[in-house]
């Protein structure tokens, strides 16, 4: 009795853990929105960390990007092909990047490439006290180290996905026209027949905005809220991707059943 | 590294992500090969649409001269009302008859128009008399299973 009392104990120790840091992340989700103004009026704060955030996964991304294309293109055209339609291989590799890929993938090695870095950064500022010497100094941390790193992280998110999406469009030309030999009129034509701008294209930006602000809210928060040790940074660290990744998938699965189910038919 | 260089990169960066952006919406989306600002609508009664959907394309002589913009049921008579965006480069004679048709043998269905002989034109807003409903496939086998029925107690008969 005594045991299942204690177990019982724990448990709602953790679930009011939890959620505690839930509300705690919310209100400091506010406190950054308010307090953004520096960020946007000296900007070269968010430009220093879209250099960082951004310019430095630009790589990871151009170069996954052009890959997974590629490997779309041999894939679907090996499936296609059974059912004599080759030439829609660019509806698939375009509508499954624009749709689902560049937004989901991006913001998967944005949160591993950026949002790490983000979270060990801001948690080591803690742990070293540059935060409380900054409060000391009556600066505003939130206003100074977060904000810019936030707006950041929501400005490149959608320009990275739309750079891995053209990326991989590239990627499955190369392989279905250069590669395989898919006629080059059908593959683009059919592709500009079937997406549709807004529909699509407009519907995977709005994904990767809010794939920008989930990562970049989770990283900030993870690295402010981080216990000042080694360990509690190098764990605030490894929580900042693995929640990251599963917001991203959560998110994606809600936005599509919002967006795509039964989307053309009223 | 100083500021300057970084804002370079900075810049070089977010042109990189607008150009992809603007790659998908010129060379994979379809923003610039048809518009829907200058066209007119038609409208026209049907049977039964079978699997038609909005933005389905409106094809005359196998060109893409429209969209299906909006489908309606009629309470009164019972029918699909179907509107059509026609581009406004292409008119159509009033007894213009339109058909909903189905590329290929499992592919998506679409309205095919076929022009009429009549000397006045389609108007903004007008609706077209001639029409043929979808061909649902199971009326088809049924009608094929019924003849085939008839066709053995007539040759039956005979004997």
């Amino acid at each position: 009795m005594a045991e299942l009392r204690n177990w019982l104990e724990r448990l709602g120790h953790i679930v009011t853990a939890k959620i505690w840091r839930l509300g705690f992340a919310a209100r400091f989700f506010f406190y950054v929105l308010l307090h953004s103004g520096t960020a946007l009026r000296r900007f070269g704060l968010t430009i220093r960390e879209i250099y960082f955030a951004g310019v430095l996964s630009m790589i990871i991304i151009l170069v996954s990007g052009l890959f997974v294309g590629m490997v779309l293109g041999l894939q679907g055209y090996d499936t296609l092909q059974r059912y004599g339609s080759g030439e829609a291989l660019g509806v698939l590799v375009a509508l499954s990047l624009v749709r689902e890929l560049g937004p989901v993938v991006a913001g998967l090695l944005f949160a591993s490439r950026a949002g790490s870095a983000i979270t060990a950064e801001i948690g080591l500022m803690k742990a070293t006290e540059q935060i409380a010497a900054m409060e000391m100094m009556a600066v505003d941390p939130i206003a100074r180290v977060v904000a810019p790193k936030f707006w950041a992280g929501v400005i490149s998110m959608p320009l990275l996905a739309a750079m891995f999406s053209a990326m991989g469009i590239f990627g499955g030309y190369l392989i279905g026209v250069q590669l395989i030999g898919v006629d080059e009129g059908a593959f683009w034509s059919q592709m500009q027949a079937s997406v549709d701008v807004r529909n699509d294209i407009l519907n995977g930006v709005i994904k990767s905005f809010v794939f920008g602000v989930a990562v970049t809210w989770i990283a900030v928060f993870e690295g402010y809220d981080a216990p000042p040790t080694a360990e509690g940074v190098s764990g605030a660290t490894t929580r900042t991707v693995v929640t990251s990744s599963l917001a991203i998938l959560a998110l994606d699965f809600v936005l599509t059943a919002l967006m795509f189910t039964g989307g053309t038919a009223k | 590294m100083k500021r300057s260089t970084i804002d370079i990169w900075v810049g070089a960066f977010v042109a990189a992500g607008f150009a992809g952006l603007l790659f998908l919406a010129l060379k994979v989306g379809n923003l610039a090969s048809f518009s829907t600002d200058k066209a007119y609508q038609i409208d026209a009664k049907f049977a039964n649409i079978g699997g038609l959907k909005v933005r389905a394309p409106i094809k005359s002589a196998g060109v893409v001269v429209g969209r299906v913009s909006e489908i309606r049921f009629d309470n009164e008579s019972y029918e699909a009302i179907v509107t059509f965006n026609v581009d406004a480069q292409y008119k159509f004679p009033r007894d213009t008859s339109a058909k909903i048709l189905t590329s290929g043998l499992l592919g998506e269905q679409y309205v095919g128009l076929e022009a009429g002989g009549d000397a006045e034109m389609v108007k903004d807003k007008g609706r077209l008399r001639l029409t043929q409903p979808a061909v649902v496939l199971e009326d088809l086998i049924g009608q094929f299973i019924v003849n085939k029925a008839a066709e053995g107690k007539s040759s039956k008969e005979a004997k």
